[in-house]
């Protein structure tokens, strides 16, 4: 028996020095990536303050007053009624206020396969960008860019909270792709 | 790296593969699993300390962890060991081990070399058969012992079912953390039974879909760096990263072609995705599918010839087989519900998917024609299998109902043996490495 085995030898020495090729890249990527911040309202957070006491044309007064997301049904991306009028008001709202560029995030429920979802929250975006461009809204102001299922707003696991995350939210400035 | 022994090699000659399994075993057989037949009882073997001191008796450990993970071998409890192995090479008294029912029997010791090396041999014996069945040594540095012990186990496990095995292999993955509406991501990669993970991302932006090149080197993923969601390419010995190929909007669901030459990936425009491979070198793109439809999650089959892929063309999403060049595009899939996340197995004859229907999510293969649908787990949420090398295993994440976050699973592709992998926060997008030739 006892058969040297040189190959497996080298092997295991080219895996030793991994930890350190490992390290060198979190230390890059964390010095890469330190002046990166979250952009208000990417996360859907907000729509929670008074309606009288925003500022007209601030975030706050499109989130509030206007209404920065439509929702959509189960594997569906047409615009529905409800949110056909969300999407007039906010195509009045940025003609009035024609210095916002605006990023659409579209966003799928959690019932679904990962790359599908990522297709799926683009289409969302494209339809809902689309809308707007009937509404007046030129598209060179619009972005769009997808979360898939990656960003839910609510957490539960039936259809309550599905359908919040089944979602377009329109964000004022934003960085889409 | 490690060789198949000359008495494997003769036996395979001999087409003695088929066969024997635990119960009783005649005289002068050797000892041999059959893992075609499906949920096999598992084989009794006693895996002795190695010798000598605690390092010797941790890679026993994790050799015979390794061994009953499998599902296919039963490691006997040490105290029930009669002889006490004190010399490795001498042929154990194997009355000993037949009266414990031990079918097998792992012997072996770790010595440090002079150059500080750690020095790894064993022995497996058959203990009805009165033999031994083969003995290898190892070295390496002593960080690596749980590496060793892996190997060792891969190489019991090749010689008993006459199949490669799948210990020396990692996982990469995304280690999720925080709760659902602010999750952290982050690459890592880890031992395929959960040890030694270590990031390889930080966790400012999302990463998904992680998957290796055929020679481990790299990996593919997405990321949402930048706010620009692109397929990345990431040397996991130097840590250089790059987005692959110049696309003008979202890439996504990338993969490696089995020659590790090219990236297959979809391309988001407007409400479309289709799908494209970019040629490493070249650095020219080939677009593969022209639909309207959603066309994702490509997939080739070991011989690089055809790619699976899912697409909503037809209404809902199914699973299509094109040839490599996109010619010949065809529907498989056709049972009930949705079809997603094809993966080609590395034996060329299954295709593992994630199925929904009926609000389950399911684990499931089927021939690479669609026909001979097996479902092997099914439940609130499961995706994304993969497939250990060997075709005898696949990894998926699941999401239980009210759990704060997915885990990660194998199975055997019996349906049996399904198993937690354990990480230290929640998991997901596992992808198994292929084994070094």
């Amino acid at each position: 028996m006892s058969r040297i085995d040189t190959p497996a030898a080298g092997r295991m020495q080219t895996i030793a020095r991994n930890p350190v090729m490992i390290a060198l890249v979190m230390t890059l990527a964390l010095a890469g990536c330190a002046s990166k911040k979250n952009l208000p309202g990417s996360a859907g957070e907000l729509g929670l303050g008074g309606a009288g006491s925003a500022t007209p044309g601030s975030q706050q007064d499109f989130t509030v007053n206007v209404g920065d997301r439509i929702f959509f049904d189960t594997d569906s991306t047409s615009i529905r009624a409800d949110a056909q009028q969300t999407l007039a008001r906010q195509a009045q709202w940025l003609a009035k206020y024609p210095n916002y560029a605006i990023t659409i995030e579209g966003h799928a429920d959690e019932r679904g396969t990962r790359e599908y979802n990522l297709a799926l929250g683009a289409r969302r975006a494209a339809s809902t960008r689309d809308y707007l461009i009937s509404q007046g809204v030129p598209a060179n102001r619009m972005k769009t860019i997808s979360y898939g299922k990656e960003k839910p707003v609510a957490v539960c696991d039936d259809i309550s909270c599905w359908s919040q995350n089944r979602r377009a939210v329109t964000v004022l400035g934003g960085a889409g792709m | 790296m490690i060789k198949v022994s000359l008495i494997r090699a003769m036996m395979v000659a001999a087409g003695m593969l088929a066969a024997v399994v635990a119960a009783v075993t005649p005289a002068n057989a050797e000892v041999e699993i059959n893992i075609n037949k499906g949920n096999v009882e598992p084989l009794p073997i006693a895996v002795t300390d190695f010798l000598q001191g605690e390092l010797g008796q941790k890679i026993s450990d994790v050799v015979a962890a390794d061994l009953k993970r499998s599902g296919l071998f039963a490691p006997i409890n040490k105290g029930a060991f009669i002889e006490k192995i004190s010399n490795p090479d001498a042929t154990p008294r194997f009355e000993d081990w037949k009266v414990i029912n031990a079918q097998a029997l792992v012997t072996g010791r770790v010595t440090q070399e002079g150059d500080g090396r750690l020095k790894a041999e064993f022995r497996l014996w058959d203990t009805f058969g009165g033999s031994q069945m083969t003995g290898q040594q190892f070295f390496t540095q002593p960080e690596n012992w749980r590496r060793v012990a892996h190997i060792i186990a891969d190489a019991i496990y090749e010689r008993i079912t006459g199949e490669k095995g799948y210990f020396d292999t990692r996982i990469v993955y995304v280690a999720e953390s925080g709760p659902k509406t602010a999750r952290k991501r982050q690459l890592a990669i880890m031992d395929q039974d959960g040890f030694n993970a270590r990031a390889l991302t930080n966790s400012n932006d999302i990463v998904l879909t992680p998957r290796f090149s055929p020679n481990r080197q790299e990996v593919t993923y997405m990321s949402f760096e930048n706010q620009q969601p692109r397929v990345y390419l990431l040397q996991l010995e130097t840590g250089q990263r790059e987005v692959v190929g110049n696309f003008p909007g979202m890439t996504f669901s990338p993969r490696f072609s089995p020659d590790g030459q090219r990236v297959i990936m979809s391309l988001q425009q407007d409400g479309n995705a289709n799908i494209y491979t970019m040629d490493l070198r070249s650095r020219t793109t080939t677009r593969l599918t022209n639909t309207a439809a959603i066309d994702t999650a490509p997939s080739y089959s070991p011989d690089g010839s055809q790619i699976a892929f899912e697409s909503d063309r037809g209404g809902r999403q199914q699973i299509y087989v094109m040839g490599a060049d996109g010619s010949g595009q065809r529907r498989i899939s056709f049972g009930d519900g949705s079809y997603s996340t094809p993966v080609w197995s590395p034996r060329g004859d299954l295709i593992a998917f994630t199925k929904q229907s009926g609000g389950k999510f399911s684990i499931g293969v089927m021939k690479t024609d669609g026909s001979g649908e097996r479902i092997l787990t099914t439940g609130f949420h499961n995706e994304g299998p993969t497939w250990a090398p060997n075709g005898r295993v696949l990894m998926f994440f699941r999401q239980g109902a009210g759990s704060g976050g997915p885990q990660l699973y194998s199975i055997d592709l019996s349906g049996y043996n399904e198993q937690l992998i354990q990480t230290k926060g929640f998991a997901s997008d596992p992808a198994w490495s292929p084994l070094l030739e």
